[in-house]
């Protein structure tokens, strides 16, 4: 090897990081073949049932970016959906198929409203950290059971994530009916609000959004560096081949812990920022099915960071207009569940159906 | 009569002539083998016969008729079928469901009646298959029988076998070889595949020889032989070590045994550098199969282990490497001991490991080369710098390699799986070497490989050699161990059979020490006698 310095411009296109943007490339293509087909079916239906799907189209994308306040409310929605598919993109990679987001995520609610209900006497900007670090850990220590589980005894993740996603729920429930229930509630199953300076600051003046957005771009930006790092290519090398990673002298139980757990601290946080940046106190509906939907994300975006955060803005604009077409056009919510159906299809199939081009 | 004619068939990949103006005819009831260095291009020439590939130029007629083959199906349509490397059964589901799966046809599925058809059709061919058994029963040769079945049921007229033999023992091999000749026999067309040629020259009837993507040589089966075969596939020059290896090949064992391949560097005060003592290793099922075996292997010198396959060679390897655990006994490595060491920690001695499998232990097929020459070093300088890869320094090194060792590929950002067998050998042996090894320890290291590659490799492990590296080197082919050992430690049945210099082992002494003879038995006899 001669000097490793400055001839790292000007070798060109080959010698660009690992992050393959022709696959990425393809991974749009694909994507967006995916969602037309996806508008395509679910235009189809509405004709069907005698209703006009370019209104319904219509009233859905207005609803979803018609106005500021729309606009910033698909921003909302997406930010707990990228968190999740840039946390589940990473045990993916590493080939452990953790599907206990929505669980990691409760847990994350959960530890960062007890450190902001129960510790005291911190400056507001430390305390939200703590309560940030607490939701983090949360994840953490939840995806960790599963983690340990699967590296050590070699149980399956996909049965230990789904059924630690049950006891989450009831955990939640218990809780907020118990130990943590609002005493001045009314008997509502929900927790007190918590201190109003720990709320996270709005980025944009009566609306919803807030900084949990930038901290899940900043997500993003962390998923980007970590793919270029030692450890994201330790997790890659793991994931490609167990015994090929075990032959270059890999420890594959260790790898796949601290993908586990780098995976659940990121998802506590989207649990985090739920409470934090929307609802202020614990309450049974924390993770709206944002947990398993982030999944469909990262399948969506090709577990690409870049892809991820497009096919998040789509989801969450999905969601958001859903709404307002169910209001505004009359044509029923399910038939944003018959999109996002047709969707995880396609791209389930994706590999079949795509096959011919890519090879 | 002339079944298929390829003509000017040309075939590009990117910075590959896969395919250059290649002319091919096929008559019914030959047995037509294809011989060929790993990447000459024979795997491409009928996947273009089999539609999986479109030629960039040249044209195809099938029985006379010109056609275009657009997909297997228009190949299945025209009495073409194809058996690949990596067969395509589901697993749980039986023979017959494997069969008729993706026939078509819509309606109901008469399972009996199929499954009658292809008894009959097998009966008719020999193959010795039950189309009720659940595929994942069967074993790699029986799975292989279903393949051939199953294009024989679609109506194949020609068959092509695609390296059938890599993947079979002996025995099997040679109820195929029955298989093959019986079907020539009933005027079907067979393209038999292979690199090895004592098999192309007992199994097919006229051969053709690919070199570079080049039809070089073509000829009656009866009217060649090994040596001119050897020859034309390799083609340049021969350095005097392949044609020593020719030379065995050929079976003119003197040339080999007088030593063509010069002294050991190894002097008596070379450091001992691998040394195992009393070993005892499990197997995989943790039945014992590594039964108390100790050598020494000193700088400069190469230690060959001979023996039929499975007998505690693999897992003597795997625990002198530390990927699996010893059960008793001692491993010392440069004079530290090694015996409760990680893999991690063999590597970091400067020691380098070349697995008999390269597919399931060595490479990640969908890494590029770039990823796959680094696996090892990834995380050191200079191609690592402050837990961030520094991808400049990998593909420069990835680069260097590829042009040092002589790795047949467009660039180091093509995935290490589209490499042929060969190539991707070298890729391997380039990541091992790369970091000047003190000890070397190879299983087999040209295990389906070419006589150019073999021999690329056997010269690798010489020149290591002689820089004073260590190498212990396991191998089931006799001319190999033959060929490059200093001494050669016989195995069977997880024991040592004894040690032989170079010049005391003879192809004779051996193979009795492999069937479980022990030296000192020997001595004794040749004594009494
Ligand atoms: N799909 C492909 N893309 C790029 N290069 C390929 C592809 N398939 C084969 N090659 C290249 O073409 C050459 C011939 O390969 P192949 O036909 O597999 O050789 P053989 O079967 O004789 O070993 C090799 O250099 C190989 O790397
Ligand atoms: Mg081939």
């Amino acid at each position: 090897m001669s000097t490793t310095t400055a001839d790292t411009a000007g070798t060109g296109t080959a010698e660009r990081a690992p992050l393959p943007w022709r696959t990425l490339w393809d991974n749009v293509v694909q994507a967006a073949l995916s969602l037309v087909l996806a508008l395509v079916v679910g235009g189809a239906l509405l004709l069907v049932s005698g209703r006009d799907p370019i209104a319904a189209y219509r009233s859905l994308y207005y609803g979803a970016f018609g106005t500021t306040d729309r606009f910033t409310e698909t921003l909302v929605k997406a930010t707990p959906l990228l968190l999740v598919a840039v946390s589940v993109s990473i045990c993916f990679r590493a080939q452990v198929w953790n599907i206990g987001a929505e669980g990691q995520m409760i847990l994350g609610a959960i530890f960062s409203t007890w450190v902001a209900l129960h510790v005291k006497g911190l400056p507001p900007l430390l305390h939200l950290v703590l309560a940030f670090l607490a939701g983090a850990l949360g994840g953490l220590l939840w995806s960790l059971i599963a983690g340990v589980l699967k590296a050590y005894l070699q149980a399956n993740e996909v049965i230990t994530t789904s059924m630690l996603n049950y006891i989450a729920v009831y955990l939640l429930a218990y809780l907020v009916r118990g130990p943590m229930m609002d005493p001045q509630g009314f008997n509502f199953p929900q927790s007190p609000l918590i201190p109003e300076e720990l709320e996270l600051p709005r980025l944009i003046a009566r609306t919803r959004l807030n900084v949990a957005f930038l901290v899940a771009l900043a997500a993003v930006l962390l998923a980007l560096v970590f793919w270029r790092s030692t450890w994201g290519r330790r997790t890659e090398i793991v994931g490609a081949s167990r015994r090929v990673a075990a032959h270059v002298g890999l420890n594959v139980p260790r790898t796949i812990l601290l993908a586990t757990a780098l995976s659940g601290a990121l998802t506590g946080i989207a649990g985090w920022g739920e409470i934090f940046g929307l609802h202020f106190r614990l309450i049974e509906e924390i993770t709206r099915g944002f947990g398993t939907l982030g999944i469909v994300v990262a399948l969506l975006g090709g577990l690409n960071p870049i892809g991820m955060t497009i096919a998040a803005f789509f989801f969450a604009a999905l969601v958001v207009g859903g709404n307002a077409m169910e209001r505004n056009a009359n044509v029923p919510f399910a038939l944003v569940d018959v999109i996002q159906g047709c969707v995880i299809l396609l791209v389930l199939s994706r590999a079949y159906l795509f096959k011919r081009s890519s090879s | 009569m002339i079944t298929v004619e390829m003509r000017g068939i040309t075939k590009r990949f990117p910075g590959v002539l896969a395919n250059d103006h290649v002319d091919l005819d096929l008559y019914a009831g030959e047995v037509h083998g294809l011989l060929g260095e790993n990447g000459a291009g024979k795997t491409t020439l009928m996947n273009i016969l089999f539609g999986l590939y479109q030629p960039d130029e040249g044209e195809i007629r099938v029985r006379g008729e010109p056609v275009t083959i657009h997909s297997p199906a228009d190949a299945i349509a025209l009495g073409i079928g194809m058996v690949h490397q990596h067969f395509k059964l589901v697993p749980p589901f039986t023979v017959t469901e494997n069969i008729i799966l993706g026939l078509g046809g819509w309606g109901f599925i008469d399972l009996a009646a199929a499954q009658r058809e292809i008894a009959a059709v097998a009966a008719q061919y020999g193959l010795d298959v039950d189309p009720t058994a659940r595929v994942q029963t069967l074993s790699v040769g029986v799975q292989q029988r279903v393949e051939i079945l199953s294009s024989l049921y679609r109506g194949a007229e020609v068959l092509i076998l695609d390296e059938p033999t890599a993947v079979l023992t002996p025995q099997e091999a040679e109820s195929l070889a029955i298989t093959l000749r019986r079907m020539a026999e009933m005027d079907k067309t067979i393209v038999f595949i292979s690199h090895k040629l004592e098999e192309v020259l007992r199994v097919t009837d006229r051969v053709t020889v690919l070199r570079a993507g080049r039809v070089v040589y073509t000829s009656m089966t009866r009217d060649t032989d090994k040596a001119t075969l050897a020859r034309e596939m390799i083609g340049h020059e021969l350095t005097s070590l392949e044609r020593a290896k020719v030379l065995a090949l050929a079976g003119d064992e003197d040339a080999v045994l007088s030593g063509t391949t010069g002294a050991s560097a190894a002097t008596n005060n070379a450091p001992n550098l691998i040394e195992v003592r009393d070993l005892h290793v499990r197997d995989d099922r943790d039945l014992p199969a590594v039964r108390g075996i100790s050598f020494q292997v000193h700088g400069g010198e190469i230690l060959g282990i001979a023996g039929v396959d499975g007998n505690g060679q693999r897992e003597l390897v795997e625990a002198i490497t530390r990927v699996r655990p010893i059960q008793s006994g001692q491993v010392f490595i440069a004079g530290e001991d090694a015996t409760h060491w990680k893999a991690r920690d063999f590597i970091r001695h400067n020691a380098a490991y070349i697995s008999d499998d390269r597919h399931r232990d060595g490479l990640i097929f969908n890494f590029d080369l770039s990823r796959n020459v680094t696996l090892k070093v990834f995380d050191q300088q200079p191609f690592a710098r402050a837990g961030l890869l520094n991808f400049p320094a990998i593909v420069r090194f990835a680069r260097d390699l590829i042009a040092r060792f002589d790795v047949r590929a467009p660039g180091p950002h093509i995935p290490a799986g589209k490499l042929s067998g060969g190539n991707q050998q070298k890729l391997v042996v380039a990541r091992e070497f790369s970091q000047n090894p003190r000890v070397i320890v190879a299983n087999k290291p040209t295990r389906g490989l070419d006589i150019g590659a073999a021999a690329y490799v056997h010269e690798k492990l010489l020149e290591e050699r002689a820089r004073g590296v260590a190498i212990l080197l396991v191998s089931s082919d006799l001319d190999e161990v033959l060929l490059l050992s200093d001494r050669v430690l016989v195995m069977f049945n997880g024991q040592s059979m004894g040690v032989l210099r170079r010049g005391e082992a003879d192809p004779q002494t051996l193979g009795l020490m492999m069937a479980g003879t022990p030296l000192t038995a020997l001595r004794v006899q040749e004594k009494v006698s």
